[in-house]
């Protein structure tokens, strides 16, 4: 498909997208803050109510949203080119799912919040080995099968999740069922998920043009010089701390992953060089406008966002699945 | 002069399979191969391994300038060409895209393709007859075309070595003809070789001045086509009578038996 836009031009629609929904999430809340005042707010500190609403509530709620959305459309980006589909995501994957029980897990046992992203870095890469593990047969991997296994142990995390919950002390489930369904109220120091964003995009950027062959399989890639066990391990190891770093800040979203790649493919950038640096904006930009909706939609309460990605998510995903086995 | 692959010594194996024993084997430049063998005899096992992406059991593998196992993958990818059986249909990348991916082996890390990179690459489409599918889809094609368009990646890699599987499948015999001729022709020069597997003996002989047969049990007959496109011979090897019939355009060659019904029964009596 030939698009209008020019390819290269789309990372810097990426980058306006972004300021755009960040400039939105700033200005739109329960508080009416004028629009003149919350750019002020932003640089002037007069000490008032709505200067700390945008300054300590708003502003790193959005940037979280932001490193989150980025964090796993990269994520999901990365698992499309080792599954060689375009269903590859870290949510279906159970990739969350694994990252997830073993926060639940540390919340269960009390551990002080720091523990939440070694613990959900260690789910995350159990789940990828379990399931590129299982579905590995001799060199190479049978796309569908690795996409069988992601859903098969994605619900097996979700019934470990079940039991986890089911054993939780009455006081804390209304917190870990929130952060569960993928919820931003709580994620209020973004920094270490920008870093990891900005880092891993720069080293995902290394290998693009591995990616791009790798594409068409990990042996194509081989044949055109690519040392693939390298590529593989890096690709698993990216995924993991991608989604890992995502999920500790906001718990398991699900389908910016999926959609965002896509949606940038059919725009014409499926080159990765193009790609992986439009996916990082395009997703961020996406979490933040649902996570600005999420929590204005029916103000004064607030949804999870996870809730409003699945409900757009689930059938994107039953759309893609149908016109690829009609093919 | 020392060829561009000598193989000596070499022994690969495939589960229960030995595919070559001790097998010697020199591609010179200038050369055209063919590699021939019943089905599951492992000819795309040998070609990977002629190609350095599998570790070699027994023996040597050496391209001019020193043994294969000890160059770097990319390295190896600007030496040795190597089009496989099946390849996928990647992830909405366009034919052009697809193409230039032969000119990776040849870039630095971050670079992006040049004007040069792009002309070679529309070179090679031009030559597969896809000039018009530069911005085509890779999911929209059919499966000839998409053939064509891995042909032409294995062109714009430009190595002088070229190992090619079964680079027909899919086209039809106008699209045969052409394949055959540019490959012939961009593949095979002074400087450049190219081993094809193909099933159909008269393309063999037409195309490739030299015969590599394997009969499936670690046996094997290196050499010319004159020497090797025996009758007796070539019917041991596909364990089915085949015949040569002699024309003014030089040998024909045609399974026996080629009435249904009839081809199952003459396979368990190679004459």
């Amino acid at each position: 498909m030939t698009a209008a836009l020019h390819p290269r031009r789309l990372p810097l629609y990426g980058l306006l997208l972004a300021g755009v929904s960040l400039l939105l999430a700033l200005l739109i809340g329960s508080a009416e803050i004028p629009a003149g005042d919350v750019l002020a707010y932003l640089v002037t500190d007069d000490g008032s109510v709505n200067d700390r609403i945008v300054d300590q509530l708003r502003l790193p709620r959005a940037l979280s949203a932001f490193a989150v959305g980025g964090l796993l459309a990269l994520a999901g980006t990365l698992m499309q080119v080792l599954l060689r589909n375009p269903l590859g995501d870290p949510y279906v994957l159970g990739v969350s799912g694994g990252a997830a029980t073993a926060v639940l897990l540390a919340m269960l046992l009390t551990l002080p919040g720091a523990w939440y992203t070694p613990a959900a870095l260690g789910g995350a890469l159990l789940s990828t080995l379990l399931v590129f593990g299982m579905a590995r047969h001799g060199d190479d991997w049978h796309g569908d099968r690795l996409l069988l296994t992601g859903v098969v142990v994605a619900a097996g995390w979700g019934a470990l999740i079940s039991f986890v919950l089911s054993i939780s002390p009455a006081v804390q489930l209304p917190g870990m069922l929130f952060w569960l369904m993928g919820d931003l109220a709580d994620a209020t120091r973004p920094g270490v998920p920008l870093l990891v964003l900005a880092t891993g995009l720069l080293l995902a950027r290394l290998r693009a043009r591995e990616l791009n062959i790798a594409s068409q399989g990990l042996l194509q890639a081989a044949a055109l010089g690519v040392d693939t066990r390298r590529l593989r391990l890096e690709l698993y190891f990216l995924g993991a701390v991608f989604t890992a770093a995502a999920v500790a800040v906001a718990g398991s979203v699900g389908f910016v992953g999926l959609i965002t790649p896509h949606l940038i493919r059919r725009l014409g950038g499926a080159d990765h060089r193009i790609l992986l640096p439009t996916a990082a904006l395009a997703g961020g930009s996406l979490l933040v406008l649902a996570d600005s909706a999420a929590r204005t939609l029916i103000s004064p309460m607030q949804l999870p966002v996870g809730v409003l990605t699945a409900l757009f998510g689930v059938p994107v995903f039953l759309i893609l699945l149908h016109r690829r086995t009609e093919r | 002069m020392s060829g561009l692959l000598e193989a000596r010594e070499l022994s690969v194996r495939i589960g229960d399979t030995t595919v070559c024993h001790g097998l010697d084997l020199t591609i010179h430049a200038g050369e055209s191969w063919a590699l021939l063998g019943r089905n599951g005899t492992g000819k795309t096992t040998l070609l990977l391994h002629l190609a350095g992406l599998l570790p070699t059991q027994a023996g040597t593998i050496s391209l001019v300038d020193g043994p294969l196992h000890a160059m770097t993958p990319r390295a190896r990818a600007r030496r040795v060409a190597l089009l496989l059986q099946h390849s996928g249909s990647g992830l909405g990348a366009s034919v052009l895209e697809t193409v230039l991916g032969g000119r990776h082996p040849h870039l630095a890390t971050l670079a992006w393709e040049g004007p040069a990179d792009l002309a070679i690459a529309r070179q090679s489409l031009a030559a597969m007859g896809l000039t018009e599918f530069e911005q085509r889809s890779l999911e929209t094609l059919s499966g000839g075309e998409l053939r064509r368009v891995e042909i032409a990646r294995v062109l714009t890699q430009q190595c002088p070595l070229s190992l090619l599987d079964e680079p027909l499948n899919h086209l039809d015999l106008a699209h045969q003809a052409a394949c055959l001729q540019v490959l012939g022709t961009q593949c095979v020069s002074p400087q450049r070789a190219m081993l094809m597997v193909v099933h159909d003996l008269n393309v063999a002989y037409h195309a490739c001045g030299r015969w590599l047969l394997l009969d499936g049990a670690g046996g094997w007959h290196a050499g010319t086509r004159e020497s090797l496109s025996d009758p007796q011979l070539l019917s041991r090897i596909y364990a089915h009578p085949i015949m040569r019939i002699e024309t003014a355009d030089g040998p024909v060659f045609q399974p026996g038996h080629l009435v249904p019904g009839g081809a199952v029964t003459a396979a368990r009596s190679p004459c």
